[in-house]
């Protein structure tokens, strides 16, 4: 008897204790949830890359931009130190959705930062906030992820790379205003990114007076490219525009000169395959073509201090051309939760909802591709698109040319 | 008897070899009946009858599944020669490309049909032991490019290239066929195979550790870039090298099996395991040659395909290796010829196929569906000719 009393006892003393603490630490109410970080946990911001297989180079290039923005926040945040996790998202949509599903079981994540590529950003972004988790994408740049009819799922969805309507009309615009081309063709590899791409730039080449003259397309893992090059050369286009990623692409490169009848066609890609994998996939063949990629000389001045910590850090120039990207994506998310997070003594709240709210009321950031304003829709960009040349002089030393060949602006 | 037929009846075929072993044992003198012979029991009496007397709803629906693809494949071609896109100058180079591709897949090809001929194993890991060799000899022509070697003695140097790539992938063969594959010689079917898959995965990641994620690319041979003409007929030099290659190394393993004293004792081990165990032939011995000869072939295919791509990275095997399959089955897996014959019919199907069955059709981008018709031809040929091309060549008693 005296054995039952004395835990009825401790029952009610330990109940008692609790509502006691709860009273004591009231969070923030949230319509989605409240991330508790106690005393010493840290704040966990998952990322979701390419950091493997032969686009790895991207994923890489973003991964580093985010390290260096946790490096410049003294690796704190509100007191407490910030940890970085991470999941390979593939380039495809399968791996979007495997990195996607996994970063949203652990309910420690506060905020995510990815995907790189758009195929992978469609069934993943959804996945993740569905759990409540809003994802800053680098470099995502389909621009059906930001399009006012992509549905409420896509609601915890921004980015601070720009939108393929930008590009896409850039690099059309290049290829009639400064080469005078009056006929093209395009290949996409049946990405999201690819496909998008290729499509606004037929549809702005149109508008300027040129003549698309066939629209292929290929697989990523694709390596034989001479048949459907020499269906292409059937027309004659004095231009193709292949957007896709490196592998591919430095197949198409490195075969396009083989195929008769094209050896005089001018060749672009875009920010996909600006890279130094890209020109060891492709070799000497990638001599004189174009890439479209944001203009790295309009960055910020804080993109010169960027890029000696990055050569410090990592011992290399940067990689692909996100990293400033990344960078921003954090410094966004730093931002927002800074502006929304509770603390109650030595505990941090962060209402989910209320910093998905914060991300997207964004305005007038100060970042180093620019200053960030989100639109409605997840658009953080200050889009400044440049086409750059290669030369043999890059090529040879794999590295990323300095300065672009042609502005729009 | 392609396996899908016989039902789920393990006891069937147990039922169905007692009754040849009968046959057997009564009609000493005479040839051996044909398959479904009449002293088949009533029970197995309807699996058992010859294919061409029956014809069951399958069948029709499979036929005209092939009638129609068939009519499709002709509507779409003739509407595409009737355009006129086309000159005869592209389809000849349609028809050259390929052919370099096709015999890198029949040379892939020959290892999963030896290996099937006799183990009647599928070698999944065959596309690893194909990646394995040209992604360590590409370090080795990274040298020869550095040293300079490759610009003076490119004959030297390449032959170099192809004998690092050919030993390693012999010697990953070996050792597959050592740890992976021989403990598990007398377990059920499905066994090896679910092994094959992780001993894949497994050499993949193994070679991702060792050489890293991304990929490298191979040198440019001076010597083998740019076209040449043969007559009208304007070829790659390298696309020559590839095909000549590999049809030497094809008619070289062709005359191996065929001609030699090892090649009739693998053949032997193929037909017969125990009753080439008692004429003396060393069966384990064999095996481990067949996946050897295997290797050797996916290692001179792996430098070919480097030479035509230049790309290598640790999943490079996986595409290729599939298509190689398939080149089997097409050609009639277990067969040697058909293996050759399949792999080429692939190549010039997916570089012809696309052109000429689909843009008459009107579909855009047709390339894009370039598996899609490969593995269309293989379901055709499979519909018409159930054992590929040339048929498989198995020994009856393991049919």
């Amino acid at each position: 008897m005296t054995r039952r009393f004395a835990l009825v006892v401790a029952l009610v003393v330990l109940a008692g204790f609790t509502v006691a603490g709860l009273a004591q630490a009231a969070p923030p109410k949230d319509p989605i949830g409240v991330v508790t970080i106690k005393k010493g946990q840290p704040i966990h911001i998952a990322y979701w890359m390419v950091v493997a297989g032969p686009d790895a180079s991207l994923g890489t290039d973003t991964k580093r931009g985010v390290e260096i923005a946790i490096q410049d926040q003294g690796g704190k945040l509100l007191g407490h130190p910030i940890k970085l996790s991470g999941q390979d998202e593939g380039c495809n949509a399968e791996g979007g959705q495997a990195a996607a599903t996994k970063i949203a079981s652990d309910p420690t994540v506060v905020a995510a930062i990815g995907s790189n590529c758009s195929s992978a950003a469609r069934p993943g972004a959804p996945i993740l906030w569905k759990a409540g988790i809003p994802t800053v994408s680098p470099s995502n740049t389909a621009p059906y992820l930001t399009d006012p009819k992509r549905g409420p799922e896509y609601d915890g969805y921004l980015r601070t790379a720009h939108n393929d309507k930008v590009q896409g009309a850039v690099a059309a615009q290049f290829a009639i205003k400064k080469l005078g081309v009056k006929t093209a063709a395009t290949i996409h590899d049946g990405s999201v990114y690819a496909e998008q791409l290729q499509a606004v730039f037929a549809e702005e080449f149109k508008k300027l007076g040129g003549t698309i003259t066939s629209q292929e397309a290929v697989a990523p893992t694709d390596t034989d490219m001479r048949p459907v090059l020499t269906k292409i050369a059937t027309q004659k286009p004095q231009f193709i525009y292949y957007p896709i990623f490196i592998a591919a692409a430095g197949h198409i490169t490195r075969q396009v000169k083989e195929v008769a009848g094209l050896e005089q066609t001018y060749l672009m890609s875009a920010d996909g395959s600006f890279s130094p994998d890209f020109y060891k996939a492709a070799g000497e063949a990638a001599v004189g073509m174009f890439h479209s990629s944001p203009d790295f000389s309009a960055f910020a001045a804080g993109y010169k201090g960027f890029l000696d910590k990055h050569q410090k850090k990592y011992g290399e120039k940067p990689i692909a051309p996100f990293h400033a990207h990344g960078y921003d994506a954090a410094l966004m998310v730093f931002k927002a939760i800074e502006k929304v997070a509770v603390k109650e003594g030595e505990t941090l709240y962060i209402p989910r909802k209320a910093l998905r709210d914060a991300l997207y009321a964004t305005k007038g950031l100060k970042g180093l591709t620019g200053t960030l304003t989100c639109d409605p829709y997840g658009d953080c960009a200050d889009p400044r698109i440049a086409v750059y040349q290669q030369t043999a002089e890059n090529i040879k030393k794999l590295v990323n040319p300095e300065s672009p060949f042609w502005k729009p602006y | 008897m392609p396996a899908g037929r016989q039902g789920p009846a393990g006891v069937l075929r147990h039922d169905r070899s007692r009754v040849r072993l009968r046959a057997r044992l009564f009609c000493k003198r005479r040839p051996a009946p044909p398959r479904g012979d009449h002293f088949a029991s009533k029970d197995t009496d309807a699996m058992a009858r010859p294919t061409r007397s029956r014809l069951t709803p399958t069948d029709i629906v499979m036929w005209t599944i092939g009638a129609i693809l068939i009519a499709l494949i002709l509507w779409g071609s003739i509407a595409t020669l009737a355009r006129g896109a086309y000159s005869l100058d592209h389809w000849v180079d349609f028809t050259i490309f390929g052919l370099a591709q096709g015999s890198i897949y029949a040379l892939i090809a020959m290892g999963y049909t030896m290996v099937y001929g006799v183990l009647r194993m599928i070698n999944f890991a065959h596309s690893e032991v194909f990646m394995s060799g040209p992604y360590t000899a590409y370090y080795v022509s990274a040298y020869f490019h550095r040293s300079g070697l490759l610009e003076t003695q490119p004959v030297l140097s390449m032959a170099m290239v192809f004998l690092v790539s050919m030993a390693t992938s012999t010697l990953i063969a070996y050792l597959l066929e050592l740890i992976a594959y021989r403990p598990l010689r007398t377990a059920p079917r499905l066994v090896p195979l679910i092994t094959a898959i992780g001993a894949s995965f497994f050499l993949q990641y193994v070679f991702r550790g060792l050489y890293g994620s991304g990929f490298q690319a191979y040198p440019v041979i001076k010597a083998l870039e740019g076209p040449m003409h043969l007559g009208p007929v304007r070829v790659l030099k390298f696309q020559l090298v590839v095909i000549f290659a590999a049809a030497l190394l094809m008619l070289a393993l062709y005359q191996f099996t065929q001609r030699t004293r090892l090649g009739r004792a693998l053949r032997s081990v193929s037909e017969d395991k125990e009753a080439a165990a008692l004429m003396g032939v060393d069966v384990d011995r064999m095996i481990s040659m067949t996946f050897m000869i295997g290797g050797a072939a996916a290692g001179a295919a792996g430098v070919l395909y480097a030479i035509m791509f230049k790309q290598v990275h640790f999943f490079m095997g996986f595409i290729p290796g599939l298509k190689a399959f398939t080149a089997a089955v097409l050609g009639g897996i277990g067969n040697i010829p058909g293996a050759m014959l399949g792999g080429i019919f692939l190549g010039l199907v997916e570089s012809i196929g696309p052109s000429l069955f689909l843009d008459g059709l009107g579909i855009t981008a047709p390339y894009q569906l370039k598996d899609a018709i490969a593995f269309t031809m293989l379901v055709l040929v499979l519909i018409f000719r159930p054992t590929g091309i040339l048929g498989e060549r198995l020994a009856v008693k393991k049919a």
